[in-house]
């Protein structure tokens, strides 16, 4: 077949006409513009792995001065809200049941007395366990605040400076907000959203509404094709990414270390082959139906529990963690990560930046390759 | 020179041949109709000559370029427009011929030139910022053919253009094709409303994939076919249902009042009809032998291959 030659002014109509159909597409608007920002309200505001405020209730049998010190250790935590005195250990099921309790302590009627006369004094606590990663956060911040008043009792009177002390300090995200986890996290599954619900739609558009063969019939290519529906969905991207990393800063206070220059380079990379897998999924399947379900399993679903923004990838199965590596979010997290929180440049990110790039050519590539423009 | 110049075209898919070794050829400047009932192989035909799809077999030129090998040169020659409504419905009726014009290479300083022209030969210039969509079919037709012919090609191939158009529309479109053609477009149109096929200064007739006639309609008529015979009758439903239990009758028809009956011999059935008719209980009130229309003609010679393709 004799080569056309490639042409910007048919890549520009086919870019054109593209942003056309989009300001009159309420559904893809919704999801270019208003879904990223619900996403990170949602996920800034109401999903968060940090447990704080601890509902609490006390069952004291003993009532001395000691078992109230105890209480009061825990009140003064900022991790542990403190309710009602129960008067007997059957009151606490029913609290648990409800869920407004997430804790019950119960302290025995010799607590004090065991104290003073230097014997064990046992204590019991009972957790909400329906939520096991909240149920054991909650036991240790309950050893830690017991502990430290342990220690305060038994060197009462006395001036000691422990032997070994461990202060720790955390790097990147000192006070371990989760949202400066999610934040960055959330712009790699926000990318795949959009190569996933928007471009799936727009070559299985033309093949359901019969204006691909009009397209066929003129000299355009497909490289042409392809290329001008991209653009406007890549200027899309990186504005979302623009947003969403602004947002972030500004209404969450995420940090920000790194190079934007970078961020938007690797972003660019990125997305590019997210556009492309999304396209070639859709010329593939060539229904908008079929090719937003598939686009969800394909790309949006691993993005968002595989790649590490939702569970961290070192505590899944190990035939799931194999699967990982071929999620491209999982690089792509890294990278916005570490732009984000460590400020780390392109000499870290290496590895991720060629992955990245390479995912920006062989989703392009896909989509080229699979798009036909002869009728079969 | 010709416009078209195929030999031997053929395309099959899998086990079923959809166009059997069709030949034929379109001088430049004629209209050039091509018929045949659903399924005979029409749209395959027009695809392989536009571009779209490659022949199994056959050789051949169309706007002087290869079909095997310059589908390309081709598509960028030609007009086409395709058999489904193949505009953007949620684009303007402006934004469309934008959007043709870019894609067919129509230089940027012809744009509004071309533009204004497409709207006032598709009476559309009321209508450019509507919706597509919004558009009657018959205008809908209308504009995708101006979008067609935006970049001014020699060759147009329009696929059954006309279906589903009200008549009156259909007629503004013909008178749109013929006047394409005064200024030296060679149109191939291809239809099945037979009255279309007299707007034609060549007829192709197409059945199961295959090339059974080709001649100016004048020609189709004057040609070898069964003779036709017109009668009169005093219960015209009930002769035409009669009729076709008739040896002599190879096919019978009401039109109007009247019944139309191709038969095996003029002669025989003079002499056999009116009586066979009155053992059925109806009367022969007269009887004369008549010039087949076009219609006739190819009810015929479809007939005469084994019938249209179910």
């Amino acid at each position: 077949m004799t080569g056309t030659r490639f042409s910007l002014g048919r890549l520009l109509a086919v870019a054109r006409k593209e942003v056309v159909q989009l300001r009159r597409d309420t559904r893809s608007l919704v999801l270019a513009f208003l879904l990223p920002v619900l996403l990170l309200i949602l996920f800034g505001y109401a999903i968060t792995w940090d447990v704080t405020d601890i509902a609490t209730v006390v069952v004291d049998h003993d009532q001395s001065a000691r078992s109230r010190e105890l209480v009061d250790a825990f009140r003064s935590s900022r991790y542990f809200t403190v309710g009602r005195a129960l008067s007997q250990t059957t009151e606490i099921a029913p609290l648990l049941d409800r869920g407004s309790a997430q804790l019950a302590l119960v302290i025995p009627p010799r607590f004090g007395a065991d104290l003073e006369a230097g014997r064990p004094a046992p204590l019991q606590a009972v957790v909400d366990g329906s939520d096991a990663n909240t149920a054991g956060i909650v036991l240790n911040y309950t050893q830690g605040v017991v502990r430290t008043y342990d220690a305060r009792v038994r060197l009462a009177g006395r001036t000691a400076t422990p032997v070994v002390a461990v202060r720790s300090r955390v790097w990147y995200n000192e006070e371990l907000r989760s949202r400066n986890m999610i934040v960055p996290g959330l712009v790699a599954v926000i990318m795949m959203i959009i190569a996933a619900m928007l471009t799936s739609l727009t070559i299985a558009r033309e093949w359901e509404r019969g204006t691909m063969e009009q397209l066929a019939a003129t000299p355009v290519t497909r490289t042409e094709v392809v290329l001008g529906k991209l653009l406007p969905y890549l200027a899309i991207g990186l504005f979302d990414v623009a947003i969403t990393s602004l947002l972030g800063v500004w209404l969450f206070q995420v940090p920000f270390r790194g190079d934007p220059a970078l961020l938007t380079i690797l972003t660019t990379a990125f997305i590019v082959g997210a556009l492309g897998l999304g396209m070639f999924i859709s010329a593939a399947v060539r229904s908008q139906l079929l090719a937003t379900q598939v686009a969800m399993v394909l790309t949006f679903l691993p993005a968002f529990l595989l790649s590490g923004f939702m569970y961290a990838v070192d505590i899944m199965p190990r035939p799931l963690q194999a699967i990982t590596y071929l999620v491209p979010a999982r690089y792509f997290l890294v990278v916005t990560r570490g732009i984000f929180l460590k400020g780390v440049g392109i000499e870290v990110l290496r590895t991720q930046g060629l992955l990245m790039i390479a995912f920006g050519a062989i989703g392009l590539f896909l989509a080229i390759r699979v798009f036909r423009k002869e009728i079969r | 020179m010709s416009a078209v110049e195929v030999e031997g075209l053929t395309k099959r898919f899998g086990d079923f041949t959809a166009v059997d070794r069709v030949s034929l050829d379109v001088r430049v400047g004629e209209i050039f109709g091509f018929l045949g009932p659903n399924g005979a192989g029409k749209t395959t035909t027009i695809k392989m000559l536009t571009g779209l799809i490659l022949p199994t077999a056959g050789r051949g030129t169309v706007a002087g370029h290869d079909i095997m090998t310059e589908t390309d040169a081709i598509k960028s020659k030609i007009g086409y427009m395709s058999q489904l409504f193949s505009l953007y419905g949620d684009l303007t009726v402006e934004e469309n011929i934008e959007f043709s014009s870019g894609l067919n290479g129509v230089p940027r300083s012809r744009r509004a030139l071309r533009r204004d022209w497409v709207l006032e030969i598709s009476g559309l210039a009321a209508h450019r910022t509507r919706l597509t969509r919004e558009l009657p079919l018959g205008w809908k037709q209308r504009l995708a053919l101006g979008c067609a012919v935006l970049h001014e090609p020699r060759l147009l191939f329009l696929d059954e253009p006309t279906s589903g158009v009200d008549p009156i529309s259909r007629r503004g479109f013909w008178d749109l094709i013929a006047s394409l053609a005064e200024d030296g477009t060679t149109v191939f149109v291809s239809t099945h409303y037979l009255e279309e096929a007299e707007y034609c200064h060549r007829l192709a007739l197409m059945n199961r994939g295959r090339l059974i006639a080709l001649d100016s309609p004048a020609g189709l008529r004057a040609g070898d076919h069964e003779p036709m015979i017109e009668l009169a009758v005093d219960d015209p439903s009930r002769a035409a249902e009669a009729l076709q239990a008739s040896a002599v009758v190879l096919d019978a028809g009401m039109y109007g009042r009247l019944i139309h009956a191709a038969v095996r011999g003029i002669d025989e059935a003079r002499t056999t009809l009116p009586g066979f008719l009155a053992e059925r209980g109806v009367a022969v009130t007269g009887m004369r032998e008549i010039e087949p229309s076009l219609e006739d003609v190819f009810v015929s010679l479809v007939r005469a291959e084994g019938g249209a393709a179910q």
